[in-house]
């Protein structure tokens, strides 16, 4: 059994990092296997002051990564520098602050986006993958990873011989926005790729969500989902083949969601 | 009856059915909002209050709010009613109810025997008429016992579920923080793992490391992996250390759909789970999580408000004889409870309405960090469900969860409300702490070395 190596692994080692180790606890290397916040030290049974306050600067931090702005016109070029073909969307929600209180503007499109994706659809054609970006509740997320991301994706299935519609750039969108732009266009799949909530050690993580045969019908129990990535977690181009490898799969099996284990 | 109306001053307000008297009648939050069924000015949600504490308790049997025929749920709730339990209360108005709650004659035994005569609808009304003080002073007089491999629930007892997270379900992180948990005395409700991902290899890895620190060491308590029931079923199939069952359910049919799960498939996991036979000191074998928000997430709340969705939730999971209940209160973010305030009654109902219908509750006192919430917050819903008797909180490490970005309570919350409340952990784990010297007999830490055995290969 592993745990029971990694238990004596870092038990009587001695501290990782002896400067950052004061009032920590007897087990700190035990840090070295995990980013959470672990042998943490204690004043009685509670946190100590520096622990306290680094928690906060760490909350500060994800509450302002919420609020951040995100250039679309970056990711863009970003996205085209990798010979990507881009097309931006607009999603019903009109800033930022409407978005966070009202989920079902972002699930939908503009009707105005909605009706030029409608007329521009016949001269796309039918093709297996449509991919969508969004910042998600993380502007840095798509800033950072969405374009590496994408542009392996693209790779590694146009080598499996998939046709892809240009990635379609679209702001403040929620996850069910991949239903209706699949839907509208008739792809086999969609992928929409957002950043996920901030959390205090990592505030630029991207989610991936897929669905086969995306439509007005699809819940969340026809997803599949690949969370975590960044550079610390699931890094971009292992995202990229994992979430192909996922499609290949659904495409062959007809399906996704619960009835599909990411194998 | 067509409706209900009353009359403030000069103004008569009226509601058309129970459903939008009962969306009216809750205090504010977000996703009623959203839905469209919340009330449109402070007064009319004070008159709908008014004429919610008139309705007749007994009105619900018979205005189920979703209809029978429509929902798996709803027929759950009426053809398991139970008469006889509701005979002490059947004459009651949603007010009148709530003074019976708070009669100093309404003890444990009595609230015991009548959890059974309950419908969700009934609690979750009656909530909506009751301040914070009485959804404490209610959920305090109720007691709600399980057992597995230790007893969970009684008095004067506080649980943790000790959650060890790592993004990437690398065995070795989740091994440190579990260990972390343990050497700080928490996990006796549960060492409860979120994996990152279903794949059965690793379902199998991490549940067969739980299994084996819990009995190298002598641990009286069980373990569980949060993958989806079926992902959980397929691991019993293959022989792997299944303790308890876990699943997220909602309050309607739809709801549980866009889970993957129905009745049916909730049923099948628990007899295979039960057929185990793991349990030691009891057979209480499902663990359940729920949040307000969930069914309209979904698109599947027909018109009815969120918390009246949460109860309902709860009649799902009393079918099974869960373990452990809770409500992640605060992790599905600002659309559906916007702030601290919107959290921390929420988390105070949902605790309420799941232990007057007979449930194990505890609840994930969290937030998010897209919502208009803080640590402090998070304080002051800890303290006061710890004062309303709470059976569990979670434990992880720092309150940081890594793996699912969001807020909860660290170990060291659950020492600061033991020691203010002198609340002390589930009776054999405590035997357990003491004997390992992690704790003394009065509950207090005790340091440990590198030589513990935690921290060696050595055994209890």
């Amino acid at each position: 059994m592993e745990a029971p190596d990694a238990l004596a692994a870092g038990g009587a080692g001695p501290p990782a990092s002896p400067g950052s180790g004061a009032g920590r606890d007897p087990w700190i290397s035990l840090a070295a296997h995990t980013t959470a916040r672990i042998a943490l030290g204690r004043a009685g049974g509670s946190l100590r002051t520096q622990s306290l306050l680094e928690l906060r600067i760490a909350h500060a931090r994800a509450r302002d990564a919420v609020h951040a702005p995100f250039d679309a016109d970056a990711l863009a070029a970003s996205l085209r520098a990798r010979g990507l073909e881009v097309e931006p969307l607009a999603t019903a929600a009109p800033d930022r602050k409407t978005y966070l209180a009202r989920p079902d503007l972002g699930r939908g499109l503009e009707p105005g986006s909605a009706e030029r994706l409608r007329a521009r659809a016949p001269s796309l054609g039918r093709r297996d993958l449509a991919v969508i970006v969004s910042d998600g509740l993380s502007a840095a997320a798509a800033g950072s990873h969405a374009a590496e991301t994408v542009a392996e994706l693209a790779r590694l299935l146009g080598e499996s011989g998939w046709s892809l519609y240009p990635v379609f750039l679209a702001p403040l969108a929620r996850v069910k926005l991949q239903d209706e732009v699949g839907e509208i266009l008739g792809a086999g799949h969609s992928v929409i790729l957002l950043g996920e909530r901030p959390g205090l050690s990592a505030q630029d993580s991207l989610g991936a969500y897929l669905t086969f045969g995306p439509g007005a019908d699809r819940t969340d129990a026809d997803r599949n989902c690949v969370s975590n990535i960044r550079g610390g977690g699931l890094p971009p181009r292992e995202a990229a083949a994992k979430i192909a490898r996922i499609l290949v799969e659904s495409r062959r099996r007809g399906l996704s969601g619960t009835g599909l284990r990411d194998g | 009856m067509t409706g209900w109306s009353c009359m403030i001053g000069r103004r008569t307000h009226q509601f058309g059915t129970l459903r939008e008297l009962m969306g009216r009648a809750t205090p504010l939050r977000s996703g009623d909002e959203l839905a469209g069924v919340a009330a449109r000015s402070a007064e009319e949600r004070a008159a709908a209050q008014l004429c919610l504490a008139d309705v007749p308790l007994a009105r619900f049997l018979s205005d189920p709010l979703i209809p029978y025929e429509e929902d798996s749920v709803t027929r759950l709730i009426v053809d398991t009613h139970a008469p006889e339990a509701f005979a002490p209360v059947s004459g009651l108005s949603v007010g009148g109810f709530r003074d019976w709650l708070l009669d100093y004659g309404t003890d444990t035994p009595a609230l015991s025997a009548l959890a059974p005569g309950l419908t969700p609808e009934m609690v979750a009304a009656v909530s909506k008429v009751m301040g914070i003080q009485d959804l404490v002073l209610v959920a305090k007089k109720c007691r709600v016992v399980t057992a597995f491999r230790n007893t969970l629930g009684l008095p004067g007892r506080l649980s943790v579920r000790l959650q060890p997270n790592h993004p990437v379900d690398d065995l070795r992180g989740i091994a440190a923080s579990m260990v972390d948990g343990l050497l700080y005395g928490c996990g006796d409700a549960v060492i409860g793992v979120n994996p990152a991902t279903d794949r059965p290899e690793v379902l199998d890895s991490l549940l067969r490391m739980i299994d084996e620190v819990i009995r190298r060491y002598g641990i009286p308590t069980q373990g569980c992996v949060l993958a989806h029931i079926t992902a959980q079923m397929d691991a019993i199939a293959r022989g792997a250390p299944v303790d308890l069952l876990f699943q997220s359910i909602a309050g309607t049919e739809a709801a549980n759909a866009s889970f993957g799960v129905t009745l049916e498939l909730l049923a099948e996991g628990h007899a295979a789970a039960l057929a185990l036979g793991r349990g030691t000191v009891g057979s209480n074998v499902m663990y359940f999580e729920t949040g307000q928000g969930s069914a309209l997430s979904a698109g599947a709340h027909h018109g009815v408000d969120q918390q009246t969705l949460e109860a309902r939730a709860y009649a799902v999971a009393r079918r099974f004889s869960p373990l452990l209940v809770n409500s992640v209160v605060g992790f599905i973010g600002p659309e559906y409870l916007l702030n601290g305030k919107q959290i921390l009654r929420a988390g105070l109902e949902d605790h309420f309405c799941g232990k007057l219908l007979g449930l194990p509750m505890g609840v994930d006192v969290c937030h998010t960090n897209h919502a208009e919430a803080d640590p402090d917050d998070m304080d002051a819903l800890l303290t006061l469900l710890g004062v309303a008797g709470c059976n569990y909180i979670m434990g992880v490490p720092g309150s940081d969860d890594v793996m699912l970005g969001y807020q909860s309570t660290s170990f060291h919350d659950s020492h600061y409300l033991r020691q203010v409340l002198g609340l002390r952990p589930a009776p054999e784990f405590e035997a357990w702490l003491v004997r390992m010297r992690l704790a003394s007999d009065d509950g207090r830490l005790l340091p440990a070395g590198p030589a513990h055995a935690l921290l060696t290969r050595g055994s209890a």
